[in-house]
């Protein structure tokens, strides 16, 4: 055991702290799941590219710095502490890259990765349907064989496809054979939103933002090359995306550190008047949000030793989700009436952020897998609990 | 940065849970509920032969030199059987403390008690030595010159008593700074050790429960089978997974001299005491009637849970601490 950063963690984090306070904007960018707020997110992640930020862990050749676990860790920390904006590329970096370094063929990588690291091909995720959200196994959108045209047409509907409405790309499962049982005959697709038979709607959130869409498609070509990881094995790829959701890469504990410095200092500013359990609950967010860090580390240290997360990666999401959804609710009970002052208005301490975070946090023990489904797969398959 | 125990640290680990499977099965705990001195008779006689009682002693004192890191798995598997024993009070509090000061340690230690956590100390009666802070001064006592009044724990393993001495009773060991020191980093030992016996036990606890509710029929199929089970019992063990981490980085940061090991060590207590008390309360619900009855062994772990889980600072004092040192910064 050594829980102390060796020089080259050191310098690395010194590197992504000096470059963020030089260039990360110093306001907070309008929400990304708004139109104007997208754009401006692009111009941030283009920057971030070109300086070799937008993507640490990869491959150079694919606009990275082959950075390790760790470091990737201490870059997530002081990306979050510096206030730098929410990834509106988070879904392709984190959830199809892993998939495509795992399964694409070298074609798909070349062609697909360092589109995705410089923000010029914007991916969104078709998983969910009107009928298969907890039960993705429901899915009912279905892929035919077109052998003239060498690929698939595809017909059906995906639903609460965030950021689709500004996405270039939806990856996405697909039913390939309709005679094989549930799990299986299903394939994993890439889908050009542009394509002729696609049809994309804007859907509004709690929010107010429009960060959901629900994407159409009625004959629309994707072409072999777009399969990814074989006709029908679908299901066995894309569960290797939805254990990075819910494991380490999509939700740092660095985002939820930030979090609690920003409770901590909002705690300052009001404890003037706050309650005094109010301190208990700061101290419990800051105890938590450590805790979650250092279970992360030994997690990396385990994937550095050869071991590969499993379902005790629903642990985790159930952890981060809960603590981001007390945390800022804890910052709405120190805010008090002022709580409900949403963004844009005058009187709202920190521009009403906290008001938003929380709308956000509560997304999380829905998104990803209901928490309800997570302590299924925990009981089941980490406790052992019966399924039947 | 690495964060994973060596195989020394894993192998002295093992051996010991080898041992008090052997030595402290549930009999061997629910005997010490009532013989005369609330303890195991092998247990301890083994774990000082295989160098535990005096394993946070130097090598040179006789000790095996062992760390809070080495030391702090070893513990889990205490609290894993409800060992009843002196083992915080001796190995990880009282021998180090004195021998810090200057005190002639013997290797293996006889147990020692102390009146360093609360108003009252465990074990006191069966005792060789006392470690007392009286006002400013750190005094050692011979526990047959005091006058001890038996308490009753709720856990009937955990003899307690009141104890009253002659003023300026035993030899003083050490008095001002040098005493309030060594006593604080005794006292954070102390935390640190019982939060590892409560991930101990609440590891057990849960892992009884999952057991129970796997072969327990109603409704013609297992109990665990029902998701409102399912979901309790998944709570614990993020509750549990979520508390270990920070314990056995309180541990390194002991070891390391870290300057914030304090606030460390009181993040672990908090987080194990809340796992505990959540796993004790889940784990008897889960049970349902059979838990509630005294013949389940279930309640020896849960009232030992309760007992730690306020013992050397309750989940809440520990946050406070850590609020000083975060929040009002």
């Amino acid at each position: 055991m050594d829980l102390t950063f060796t020089p080259d963690e050191q310098a690395f984090r010194d590197e992504v702290r000096t470059w963020l306070s030089e260039n990360a904007p110093s306001e907070p960018l309008p929400s990304g799941d708004t139109a104007d707020g997208f754009a401006l997110h692009l111009e941030w992640e283009r920057k971030l590219f070109d300086a070799r930020w937008s993507v640490v862990s990869w491959p150079r050749e694919y606009g990275g710095r082959e950075a390790t676990l760790m470091e990737w860790l201490i870059f997530e920390e002081e990306y979050w502490l510096a206030g730098a904006p929410n990834r509106v590329t988070q879904n392709g970096i984190f959830l199809l890259a892993p998939t495509v370094f795992e399964f694409g063929t070298a074609e798909q990588q070349d062609r697909i990765l360092p589109r995705m690291a410089a923000a010029e091909e914007l991916w969104c995720q078709g998983w969910s349907e009107p009928d298969a959200g907890s039960d993705l196994a429901a899915i009912k959108s279905r892929a035919e064989r077109d052998d003239d045209a060498g690929g698939w047409r595809i017909y059906g509907q995906k639903t609460w496809t965030t950021r689709g409405a500004f996405c270039d790309k939806l990856f996405g499962l697909f039913r390939t054979d309709p005679d094989a049982e549930r799990h299986r005959g299903m394939t994993y697709l890439l889908v050009d939103l542009d394509a002729e038979g696609v049809t994309v709607r804007g859907v509004d959130r709690l929010d107010g933002d429009e960060g959901f869409a629900e994407v159409f498609f009625d004959g629309a070509f994707v072409p072999d090359a777009d399969v990814l990881g074989g006709v029908n094995q679908g299901w066995s790829v894309a569960m290797s995306t939805t254990g990075s959701e819910r494991g380490l890469t999509l939700r740092s504990p660095g985002r939820f550190m930030a979090t609690a410095h920003r409770l901590v200092d909002l705690h300052r500013r009001c404890r003037e008047e706050a309650a005094p359990d109010l301190r208990d609950a700061v101290a419990r967010a800051w105890i938590q949000a450590e805790a979650y860090r250092w279970y992360t580390f030994a997690t990396v240290t385990r994937m550095v030793d050869g071991h590969q997360p499993g379902a005790e990666s629903s642990l985790n999401k159930i952890f981060w989700s809960e603590l981001d959804v007390d945390m800022h609710r804890t910052a709405l009970d120190l805010l008090g009436s002022g709580a409900e002052l949403d963004e844009g208005a005058e009187g709202a301490t920190d521009a009403g952020l906290w008001m938003k975070g929380y709308q956000f946090a509560l997304s999380g023990p829905i998104y990803a897998g209901t928490n309800e489904i997570q302590r299924n797969i925990a009981a089941e398959r980490v406790l052992g609990l019966p399924r039947k | 940065m690495r964060f994973a125990f060596d195989d020394d640290q894993i192998d002295l680990r093992d051996a010991v849970r080898g041992l008090l499977a052997d030595t402290c099965p549930p009999e061997t705990v629910r005997t010490a509920w009532s013989n005369s001195t609330g303890r195991s008779d092998a247990a301890w006689g083994a774990l000082a032969d295989m160098g535990v009682v005096s394993m946070a002693l130097p090598v040179d004192a006789g000790g095996l030199g062992l760390g809070a890191l080495d030391w702090v798995l070893v513990l889990e598997e205490t609290g894993r059987v409800a060992l009843p024993e002196p083992v915080v009070e001796t190995a990880v509090v009282g021998a180090p403390l004195l021998h810090a000061l200057g005190c002639d340690v013997p290797a293996p230690p006889a147990s020692i008690a102390t009146l360093l956590d609360s108003g009252a100390s465990l074990y006191a009666d069966t005792a060789e030595c006392l470690v007392v802070l009286d006002g400013d001064a750190l005094r050692m006592v011979d526990p047959s010159t005091a006058r001890l009044t038996a308490e009753v724990s709720v856990d009937r393993s955990r003899r307690l008593f009141a104890v009253e001495m002659a003023a300026g009773a035993g030899t003083v060991v050490a008095t001002g700074p040098q005493a309030r020191d060594a006593v604080a980093a005794a006292r954070d030992r102390g935390a640190l050790a019982a939060a590892a016996q409560l991930i101990g036990l609440a590891e057990r606890m849960l892992a009884t429960t999952v057991e129970y509710v796997s072969v327990r029929h109603q409704f013609g199929k297992p109990v665990g089978a029902q998701q409102a089970l399912k979901h309790k019992l998944a709570d614990v063990a993020v509750a549990i997974e979520f508390a270990r981490p920070l314990v056995y980085r309180a541990a390194w940061s002991l070891d390391a001299g870290d300057p914030d090991s304090a606030v460390h060590v009181s993040m672990a207590k908090s987080q194990a005491s809340d796992a505990a008390e959540l796993a004790a309360r889940h784990a008897l619900q889960c049970h349902g009637a059979i838990g509630y009855s005294y013949e389940c062994d279930l309640h020896l772990f849960m009232k030992r849970a309760w007992c730690l889980a306020r013992s050397w600072g309750d989940a809440r004092s520990h946050r406070d601490r850590v609020a000083a040192a975060v929040v009002d910064a």
